[in-house]
């Protein structure tokens, strides 16, 4: 007789998969993105009554209908990206930098700060060589500052660096006020309006491009992707991050110096965002606000997480979060809905593609008989 | 000497007190929430979306009542906000919790999209009730903000400084309190509070102690996304008086997460902390300073918290460190 | 009522191809204290895991006071009165002595009552003579204090049947003969123990009766009062095993390595080594004997530059003559001076390896600052990972392969391939053929004559006294952080190493 049965066999059991297809992991993302758009889709219809369908035709729209939309995209698209490559390092070594809103900021505040009083008087060239130099110092000593106290006091510094954001902010606050473009506004307005010092060019290559472009904007951005992936493959550096996020015993074993590498990846990363400030505030909004991180320092990280840190992934996940972003604004004018029915439907996608990695690395087994029963 | 003068009047007046704990109330509520989460290991930083989330369902709750309804009893009014308040920021928990516990996606992650999530969820509602019943501007639930304004009868205006300072507010203030100290008196004094801490301090201990470490965890976050939800009605309905302001909550969120550190997982001691950030969020206007200088204020409350953060990890005193497995997935060993 | 507390019939429990225990049959009565005695891996923890509701018997039956049982987790076990100690102490740092006691129990009310509570404990405390603060917070107790504790806590549970695996081994001998007192007092009142131990003195001591494992199989119980240090060893270690490794004689040793006194700290602040000298030579295999956590990991560790401790390790070069200490550097400065130090640690992918990296990717783990671009080069570790793959023959789809998704056998062949491809001087290995397969292991010691035949000063730190006495020239025996002996492989004798092992040098 069995005296303990009381037990109940749980009904699903899980077990880790030692490998998976590739066709299969991407299927089964598939159709998670399927699924969340089936529910939003669900959504909409409870909602507006209207065609879903007609819906995300509108998206599709919204996202790339047209030359000045489509360059609107590839623009945010390459910000997005930019974030991600920034904080890939130092989560790539464990580090949980939540603080890329911040670095962002700080980079766009010393962007801002020598377009504002150095515009009118250095020739083109040194202006950007020193907005550049100035934006990723900013960005610098805003991740140093949480890395130093994790690497030699090991303070959290997921909450430390969630702290510096807000710290950043503020800094943008004071800044908006002290620059402010009418008295009383609380808003900078665009900068060097008239004389365009400091923008990065929107009309590059027109013959290509087309008049209107921010072709450049890529161009830096896609360069810096394949910088990224070559310093995180094919340098020691590199190496050094990979080995530290995934043993420390190992990094000692290899004789790495634990906290150097903490430092190091940590300014780089910091540096990395200032430099997305420098193409946020010279690039495109021309300005800056405390909006202008627009919670892509958070975006980021999953669009870094998803894409287990492969550069190039990152290319394909940032588009297709901005496209459906860019899309959902669509809707919600066409639609006479609310602006943030995009945050609702990125939200939704995000939930199902975390929930759908459970998928790829586990297999759920059903059903019962377990050996050892009891006959 | 009469910039500290001008500061000390400022704050010892009796609306500098009353506008401090109106502001730190919803962080109070937001913070006991997460220290219950916290607990159990999960660092859910979504705290700040759910209270979104807990917002929008509490003016959903009213207006469902209210609209169409030709004479609003406005204690019914507080039943369904409240109801519905529990209700979406319940949704917020258990998104996280299947998520994070039961599909074993990243907790950063996972906080951070349903912040992205809620606060979109909140604003979008928010806005579009008005398109939906064809009222122009936001709609407001007024009855029932009314009623979530409610003094205490009798105590709040008769007994001159004190009743102003202690009396004056709606029962949701006392409430967070009240949640504040029982939350406490949980930690510390049951033994389910027993089992939650071990959860998150050390939970293969507590599985090998038979504690359902997955059922604790479940419990906690939605228990503390509840009570952190209860901080967005607070919001909308006893500081608003029952409308909605787009992303009018702000920041306040991230701030009740500042606040976790800040109480060193104590509820008892956010509910001074509490107070005391309220005070700090809105000081830069009773400081004779210029506009500009007063943003620079603005940063308080966060550079205390960084303070905190890194005297309690210099310090190294146990009691007052995140809980261990704060963060960290747990998944017992396969069999 | 029936007389035996547990009864065990023909357990078996597999894990992959290996089998743990095999057809295992055991009884302990009522009020008696057994010893479970083996050598490392003989199977006595995992047949005590499935009595405490970790693991689950293939095959066997499990009976408790006569009646047959089915024990699926920890729970179980604590309702069938079974509670075992665990050489991990599951303990939360912060709470007290008492908060950790009633963990996860239901009581009378959901609320605390911490004066019942601790009056409650106190009487069980006293009945026994435990010396225990229960106010006391974990971080703050020694490990002794710990690990009452957790034999409190099983008590508090209603345990009469409780199992100690390795209790002593971190306890001062005070504290040892405290925990014997003890558990005498258990006994007395009826409770049943079992002691999982290597120490054959502290077996002698304590237990009323003793059953062996050898292998995973069970040899026998034996009356401790018809036993012997002696009739024990033979009955643990079994007959000498020949297995045919060639063993060449070393060809001009020369002085080393040179340890002189050197003492270290384990995590918990106890010493691991208690001044250890002894000097291995070139050409020459320096078997390292001993129970587990005798000091093995410590030293390694210290002369691979991991550990920090006190005395003196000086490396002689045996070709250029150079000397240099190397206690208090760290690896890299330890391979800066020109030490060539090859090091197989125990934790092959959490210390060794980088495991959800290829196999180009952990030879970069000694060598990727070589050159002076800050890009790594890439095609020698490639060659030298196809010529691993090749000469060792790993199995592995490609080189690319992450090595934690390899078998243990192809991980470690990555790992001692990488470690002898830079030509060491002296090359450590650490429990380099656990859990590998005869033919790996094979592979592995004729890796490591070839070593000793370049005149390689090789240490090997084994658990099997079979390989030891065929492999090694000399066998250093730990115990308990000490130096008991050393002795030449080639006289000695099984029971002589055996001894040695549980014995430590001063005591005789």
């Amino acid at each position: 007789m069995a005296a303990i049965t009381k037990q109940k066999e749980p009904f699903v059991r899980i077990a880790k998969r030692d490998t998976i297809p590739l066709w299969k992991s991407i299927l089964i993302r598939l159709a998670a993105i399927l699924l969340s758009l089936l529910v939003c889709a669900v959504l909409i219809y409870l909602i507006t009554n209207s065609n879903p369908l007609q819906v995300y035709r509108s998206l599709v729209d919204g996202a790339v209908g047209t030359g000045r939309r489509t360059w609107n995209t590839l623009r945010d698209t390459m910000i997005l990206l930019a974030i991600a490559l920034a904080i890939t390092p130092a989560f790539k070594m464990r580090f949980w930098n939540i603080g890329a809103e911040g670095q962002i900021l700080v980079g766009g505040i010393a962007t801002a700060a020598v377009m504002r009083y150095c515009g009118d008087t250095l020739p083109t060239f040194v202006l950007f060589l020193l907005i550049i130099l100035v934006s990723l110092l900013a960005g610098t000593i805003w991740g140093l500052i949480p890395a130093f106290f994790k690497a030699h006091w090991n303070t959290n510094e997921t909450l430390f660096t969630l702290m510096m954001n807000y710290i950043a902010i503020q800094l943008t606050s004071f800044f908006s006020i002290i620059w402010e473009a009418k008295k009383g506004s609380g808003t900078i307005g665009t900068i060097n309006q008239k004389t365009q010092a400091g923008w990065i060019s929107t009309t590059f290559l027109p013959q290509v491009f087309g008049k209107f472009n921010y072709s450049l904007n890529v161009i830096i951005v896609l360069t810096l992707t394949v910088l990224m992936f070559i310093y995180l493959k094919y340098t020691k550096h590199g190496y050094e991050i990979a080995v530290v996020g995934q043993s420390e015993n190992t990094a000692r074993y290899a004789g790495i110096h634990v906290k150097k590498v903490i430092l190091r990846t940590m300014a780089l990363s910091g540096a990395l965002c200032g430099f997305t400030g420098f193409l946020l505030v010279s690039g495109s909004s021309h300005t800056i606000s405390t909006s202008t991180a627009g919670g892509r320092g958070f975006t980021a990280i999953i669009v870094s997480w998803l894409a287990k840190f492969n550069p190039f992934l990152m290319i394909l996940i940032s588009f297709f979060l901005v496209f459906m972003g860019n899309g959902a604004t669509q809707i919600a004018s066409e639609f006479q809905l609310n602006e943030s029915a995009s945050e609702v439907i990125t939200g939704i996608i995000l939930f199902f593609i975390l929930g759908s990695e459970f998928f790829v690395n586990y297999r759920p087994i059903f059903g019962r008989n377990r050996k050892g029963e009891p006959s | 000497m009469s910039f500290l003068w001008a500061i000390f009047k400022g704050i010892f007046s009796v609306t500098f007190v009353q506008k401090a704990i109106t502001q730190g109330i919803p962080m109070l509520f937001g913070a006991t929430g997460e220290i219950i989460t916290e607990k159990s290991g999960n660092l859910n930083l979504g705290i700040p979306g759910i209270m979104y989330m807990g917002a929008i369902g509490g003016l959903t709750g009213a207006f469902l009542y209210e609209h169409g309804n030709e004479a609003p009893n406005g204690l019914l009014g507080i039943f369904c906000s409240i109801l519905f308040c529990l209700l979406f920021s319940l949704l917020g928990g258990l998104i996280y919790s299947v998520l994070t516990i039961s599909l074993r996606a990243n907790q950063n992650v996972t906080g951070l999209a349903l912040t992205t999530f809620g606060v979109g969820f909140g604003n979008f509602l928010g806005g579009s009730f008005s398109k939906i019943t064809g009222t122009a501007g936001q709609i407001t639930v007024y009855n029932t903000g009314q009623a979530f304004r409610t003094k205490i009868p009798f105590l709040s205006d008769h007994l001159g400084i004190v009743g102003d300072i202690f009396f004056s507010y709606g029962f949701l203030t006392y409430l967070s309190i009240i949640i504040a100290l029982l939350a406490t008196w949980f930690l510390t004094r049951t033994r389910a509070g027993l089992n939650l801490r071990a959860v998150g301090e050390n939970p293969s201990a507590a599985d090998a102690a038979s504690i359902n470490v997955t059922r604790y965890k479940y419990k906690a976050t939605c228990i503390g996304a509840m009570i952190s939800g209860l901080g967005g009605l607070y919001f909308v309905m006893e500081y608003l008086g029952g409308t909605w302001q787009n992303n009018g909550f702000g920041d306040r969120g991230w701030l009740a997460v500042a606040l976790v550190i800040f109480a060193l997982w104590k509820p008892a001691r956010a509910i001074w902390g509490s107070i005391l950030f309220g005070g700090l969020y809105i000081m830069f206007a009773y400081v004779p300073l210029s506009q500009s200088m007063q943003e620079i204020f603005k940063m308080l409350p966060y550079l205390v918290t960084i303070l905190v953060l890194v005297i309690s990890s210099l310090k190294k005193k146990k009691e007052n460190q995140p809980p261990v497995s704060l963060g960290l997935p747990y998944f017992r060993e396969e069999r | 009522m029936a007389e035996n507390a547990i009864e065990l019939k023909g357990i078996c429990k597999r894990f992959g191809k290996v089998a743990a225990n095999d057809n295992v049959s055991l009884t302990v009565r009522k009020g008696e204290i057994l010893s479970l005695l083996g050598e490392n891996g003989s199977g006595k923890t995992t047949l005590m895991n499935m009595l405490s509701g970790i693991y689950f018997p293939d095959q066997g039956q499990i009976f408790v006071n006569g009646q047959e049982v089915m024990i699926r987790s920890p729970r179980d076990a604590y309702q069938l009165g079974i509670g075992m100690i665990h050489q991990h102490f599951k303990l939360i740092d912060i709470f007290t002595a008492a908060e950790n006691i009633i963990l996860g129990m239901d009581g009378k009310s959901p609320v605390i009552n911490m004066k019942e509570v601790l009056a409650d404990i106190s009487a069980l405390t006293e009945r026994y003579g435990f010396r225990l603060d229960l106010n006391k917070k974990i971080y703050d107790m020694s490990v002794s204090e710990k690990q009452t504790v957790e034999i409190v806590k099983m008590l508090y549970r209603g345990a009469n049947l409780l199992i100690l695996d390795e209790p002593t081994a971190v306890l001062t001998p005070q504290e040892t003969d405290h925990l014997f007192d003890v558990l005498r007092n258990m006994k007395k009142d009826g409770k049943a123990i079992i002691i999982i131990t290597h120490k054959l003195h502290e077996v002698l001591a304590i237990s009323d009766r003793v059953a062996i494992l050898r292998k995973g199989r069970y040899i026998g119980t034996v009356d401790t009062a018809r036993a012997t240090e002696l009739s024990l060893t033979e009955m643990m270690v079994g007959e000498k095993v020949s297995l045919d490794i060639g063993r060449p004689e070393p060809q001009n040793p020369k002085k080393c390595l040179e340890v002189k006194n050197l003492t270290c700290l384990n995590q918990y602040g106890v010493k691991a080594l208690d001044q250890v000298s002894f000097t291995a030579m070139s050409g020459e295999i320096l078997g390292i004997a001993g129970i587990a956590g005798s000091g093995q990991k410590e030293l390694l560790e210290a002369i691979a530059g991991l550990q920090p401790g006190e005395g003196s390790i000086l490396f002689t070069d045996p070709f250029s003559g150079d000397t240099e200490e190397l206690l208090g550097k760290d690896p890299l400065k330890i391979k800066n001076l020109g030490v060539s130090l090859a090091f197989v640690p125990e934790d092959r992918l959490g210390m060794g390896l980088v495991g959800d990296m290829g196999m180009p990717g952990n030879m970069m783990v000694r060598s990727y600052r070589n050159g002076h671009s800050a890009l790594l080069e890439q095609k020698h570790p490639r060659e030298l990972s196809e010529e691993i793959k090749e000469r060792l023959g790993v199995m592995t789809p490609s080189i690319h392969y992450p090595v934690r998704r390899l078998s243990g056998g192809n991980v470690q062949k990555v790992l001692v391939g990488r470690e002898i491809s830079s030509t060491p001087r002296l090359l450590m290995t650490a429990y380099a053929v656990r859990g590998l397969d005869i033919n790996t292991s094979y592979a592995i010691y004729h890796l490591l004559n070839e070593q000793k035949a370049k005149g390689v000063a090789v240490i090997y730190v084994g658990e099997d006294l079979d390989v030891l006495l065929e492999l090694s020239d000399r066998i250093l025996v730990l115990c308990g952080g000490r130096v008991s002996g050393i002795v030449d492989a080639r006289t000695t004798t099984k029971e002589e190493v055996g001894l040695l092992m549980t014995r430590r040098g001063e005591e005789e």
